[in-house]
């Protein structure tokens, strides 16, 4: 075409499900020897995009050339064989294969480890990854798990990569170490596209962003001639104010005070390992960690909805100073103190939401006790409903529209907005804007300020370090379960805070 | 747009927004489907016309006042255990053993007739026969329901294994109190005393029946929509882990159910035995505790569906009865020609789920509906 440069040429792409059009006539390059950052809100068919260069879904219209030539990819297969690999958010690796077989899992011929070994090596030395090729996937941290997911499509000759997300699961530092491979991939000739929502790594990583809104293209920049703000912008189609406020806690009482902690899981692994801290009523008190440290149990724990071991201690304490002991308690009684849990896992509806229900029920998930009879009041939770529709602006075609089909944002704001309705005195958030595109990741700190400022007791486990700096009045960092400080949330700096996160810089405040 | 040669030739989309009224449609196409197939092969093989097919189907239902009653008889015993299988479903408790549970509860009825003849009146033999019954089926789905809550087992082989239990039970007391001796048969019960008989209302001998599960559908419906119990079934069958996070008991919602689920399988026992047949048999339960699987489904576990889907499968399996015999076949041709109908009813809700573009080559796009 008319850059002899381009590894991918997207021609007036189009893409529909049913009624919504996912991908609006969209041309795009993809160069060789350029890292493009893939920009837009939730739903903005990013993914959808990436997909249809992939092979997982077909075109409804438009043209796709690779290296200038027109072709047609009617599966990964073909995906593959053209030299294209994705990265997903979710790794598909078998767990008790080793970093070697997995690579070499699905491709035909003859089994030669040994070969396959000195190939990885081969990649590895070239880029600067580290892979043990016999370590087995189940001894390996998500960072490790990532690394063999990329290698893989190197090792199928790939030279046009897509990362979906890669940050998401990954410490300051790692996403440093990948971001320097991505480099040395980039200085050889490769083509790379990444999907983040991080405006930070954006700018760090990228030579050049292309922006979609609502399936349509935007515009590109060269990264070095923008910034947060007109990207965020475009993206968002007006001005948004890219600033979280923080105002001083007021009159901050202790409100949770944790003691030795401990939780083990079905194995018997220790997930939390004497865990002490208090929380503050009108204080958000942030918890950084790389994920799995023990951030989900600690406020499973606190919700009633985890076995501790003995010895350890959840008093909550009311405003005249009064102890009540949580543990033993059942998360009904929990829930009727006022501790409320809004946790967002991976698959957003797997806990506190039901996705084939509709808005209404799932407010009255919460509520549906109430009344003496043994039928459901539904009035109550049908106001509730349209409290929430209302104030958050959730789009939704109705109140009777299941959650499922909502997106990822706006099913967000449904449960963090039914938790924040029962008019909690504690609230417990676990990655409330996971995945959230900007806008209304916004929003969500928004309202976390509010119920602060209402003097609640906020608890919030966050994967986006630059954020939890800029909200949190307290940073508690997990490490591998063990409390590795807890900092201040207006001075503390970014680099301190991913070290306690590996337990590596020599932190004194250790506990225990 | 450049066409492509490799374009793939069938494209399948899932449909959104279906309306109300579009499965309803779809099923009743594929009914028609599936009724000229069956003329086609009953012309093939038999030469007849294919609207004095039809003319049987309905004819085997609807001949007479006598038939209209025995259609209506058994699809309220469909109807039933199809009923009793709901709420374990919505839960996704996968119980396949509505057979074995209605058919333990067929025993218990058996046997109180039998053993309280001489102890008891009419009337408390009915009451005990209709609490045993229950009993005998709750407890059939009680065994389950505790080791799936407790231990993790899985329900599918469990509830399976309990039929096979249930009707080996049966057999050996079929020869207990096999009457008359040798024959290995217990024959009508209490014939001559007409002891531990449900009454016969408004003259007809079916009636009860009817009214009875018309009840027991009604109750159905308000308890999976309205009430808490409801509620609670249907956040468990959907998502556990939110379950649990709301604070409800799941083990105790699981066994509570399955409680349930048995004891309605009683009521059938209990009708089978206390209204219908009088009798006992390893075969009594006829593999409703199977096709009431079927019903619930198809109905998407609706009560008020369960009436139109258990009515329409008892018409065709009568039907299809009807012109085996009307036209000298055996008993396999009736089931090949219900095993038609079912395969066409079933294959359809693809048809509701999804739809299919096909792309003729060099043609512009075109669209193949249902």
């Amino acid at each position: 075409m008319e850059n002899s440069n381009s590894a991918v040429s997207l021609r007036n792409i189009t893409k529909r499900f049913g009624a919504t059009t996912a991908n609006d006539h969209v041309t795009l390059d993809i160069r060789k020897g350029e890292i493009l950052a893939l920009l837009g809100e939730n739903g903005s068919g990013k993914t959808t995009l990436m997909n249809m260069i992939s092979g997982i879904y077909y075109p409804d219209e438009g043209q796709i050339l690779i290296n200038g030539r027109e072709t047609v990819i009617s599966s990964p297969k073909d995906a593959i064989d053209l030299g294209i690999g994705m990265i997903h958010q979710h790794f598909k690796l078998v767990d008790v294969l080793t970093a070697a077989e997995n690579i070499e899992l699905g491709l035909g011929g003859k089994l030669n480890l040994k070969q396959t070994a000195k190939k990885i090596h081969d990649i590895c030395s070239a880029y600067g990854f580290e892979v043990d090729p016999n370590q087995k996937v189940y001894d390996m941290s998500v960072s490790q798990k990532q690394t063999v997911e990329i290698v893989k499509v190197l090792y199928r000759g790939a030279d046009i990569l897509i990362l979906d997300e890669p940050t998401a699961v990954l410490t300051p530092q790692e996403t440093e170490k990948l971001f320097t491979v991505l480099r040395n991939m980039r200085d050889s000739g490769k083509a790379i596209v990444i999907i983040t929502h991080k405006m930070h790594e954006v700018e760090s990583i990228s030579d050049r962003v292309a922006i979609l809104r609502k399936g349509q293209y935007v515009g590109e920049k060269m990264t070095k001639d923008t910034n947060a703000q007109e990207m965020t912008n475009m993206m968002v189609g007006h001005t948004v104010a890219l600033n979280i406020e923080r105002p001083e806690p007021v009159a901050p009482k202790p409100r949770i005070q944790v003691k030795d902690l401990t939780v083990l899981d079905e194995e018997g692994i220790v997930k939390l390992d004497h865990v002490s801290f208090t929380a503050y009523s009108g204080e958000i008190l942030g918890v950084a960690g790389i994920s799995g440290c023990g951030q989900k149990e600690l406020l499973e724990a606190i919700a009633g909805l985890q076995v501790t071991e003995p010895g350890s201690s959840i008093s909550y304490i009311t405003d005249d100073g009064q102890k009540e002991e949580l543990i033993g308690k059942d998360p009904l009684e929990i829930q009727e103190m006022g501790v409320a849990l809004s946790f967002v896992p991976e698959d957003r509806l797997g806990m506190g939401l039901v996705g084939s229900m509709d808005i209404n029920d799932n407010m009255m998930l919460r509520s549906f006790r109430h009344g003496h009879t043994a039928f459901t009041d539904r009035k109550a939770p049908h106001e509730v409903a349209e409290q929430v529709v209302d104030e958050l602006e959730v789009a939704t075609p109705s109140l009777n529209t299941p959650v499922s089909r909502l997106s990822g944002g706006n099913v967000q704001k449904i449960l963090v907005g039914r938790e924040i309705t029962t008019a909690p005195s504690v609230l417990l958030t676990a990655y409330a804007v996971r995945g959230l595109d900007i806008n209304s990741s916004y929003t969500i700190y928004h309202l976390i300020n509010e119920q602060k400022k209402q003097g609640v007791a906020v608890i919030y486990v966050g994967e986006d370090l630059d954020v939890l700096l800029e909200l949190a009045d307290r940073i508690l960092v997990l490490c591998g379960g063990k409390v590795s400080g807890i900092l201040p949330g207006r001075n503390a700096i970014k680099s301190q805070v991913g070290m306690m996160m590996t337990h590596m810089g020599g932190i004194k405040g250790d506990e225990k | 747009m450049t066409k492509n040669k490799r374009e793939p030739l069938i494209h399948i989309t899932k449909r959104v927004n279906i309306p109300i009224w579009f499965p309803l449609v779809v099923h009743a196409v594929a009914l028609l489907l599936a009724l000229v197939a069956c003329a086609i092969l009953t012309l093939v093989m038999t030469g007849e016309n294919p609207f004095s097919l039809l003319n049987s189907i309905i004819n085997g239902s609807f001949g007479s006042s006598r038939k209209i009653w025995v259609m209506l008889q058994n699809t309220a015993m469909l109807l039933c255990v199809s009923l009793a299988v709901t709420p374990a479903f919505r839960m996704r408790f996968w119980n396949i053993g509505a057979e074995g549970q209605t058919l333990i509860a067929c025993l218990a009825s058996a046997a109180c007739m039998i053993l309280l003849r001489d102890i008891l009146p009419n009337w408390a033999i009915i009451v005990c026969m209709a609490a045993a019954s229950m009993l005998a089926g709750a407890v059939w789905g009680l065994i389950p329901a505790i080791f799936k809550s407790k231990w993790g087992t899985n329900e599918t082989l469990f509830t399976l294994m309990m039929n096979y239990i249930a009707t080996q039970l049966v057999a050996f007391f079929c020869v207990v109190w096999e009457s008359p001796k040798g024959s290995g048969q217990i024959g009508i019960i209490n014939q001559r005393t007409e002891l531990g008989w449900l009454p016969v209302i408004g003259g007809q001998r079916y009636l009860l029946n009817v009214i009875v599960v018309g009840l027991i559908c009604l109750a159905m419906h308000f308890y999976l929509r309205y009430s808490k119990h409801g509620f609670e079934i249907s956040v468990v069958g959907e998502s556990v882990k939110t379950a649990h996070y709301v604070g409800i008991k799941v083990e105790k919602v699981i066994i509570r159910t399955m409680i349930l689920s048995g004891a309605v399988c009683g009521i059938a026992g209990f009708l089978l035995v206390g209204a219908t047949n009088h009798t006992l048999t390893t075969t009594l339960v006829n593999g409703r505790g199977f096709t009431a699987v079927m019903v619930s489904w198809l109905a998407k576990f609706s009560p008020f569906w369960m009436i139109m889907i258990s009515m329409l499968l008892v018409v065709l399996e009568r039907g299809a009865g009807e012109i085996s015999t009307k036209f000298g076949l055996n008993q396999s041709y009736s089931d090949m020609l219900t095993g038609i109908i079912l395969f066409f009813i079933i294959g359809s809700e693809f048809f509701i789920m999804y739809r299919v573009h096909l792309r003729k080559p060099g043609d512009k796009e075109g669209k193949l509906h249902v």
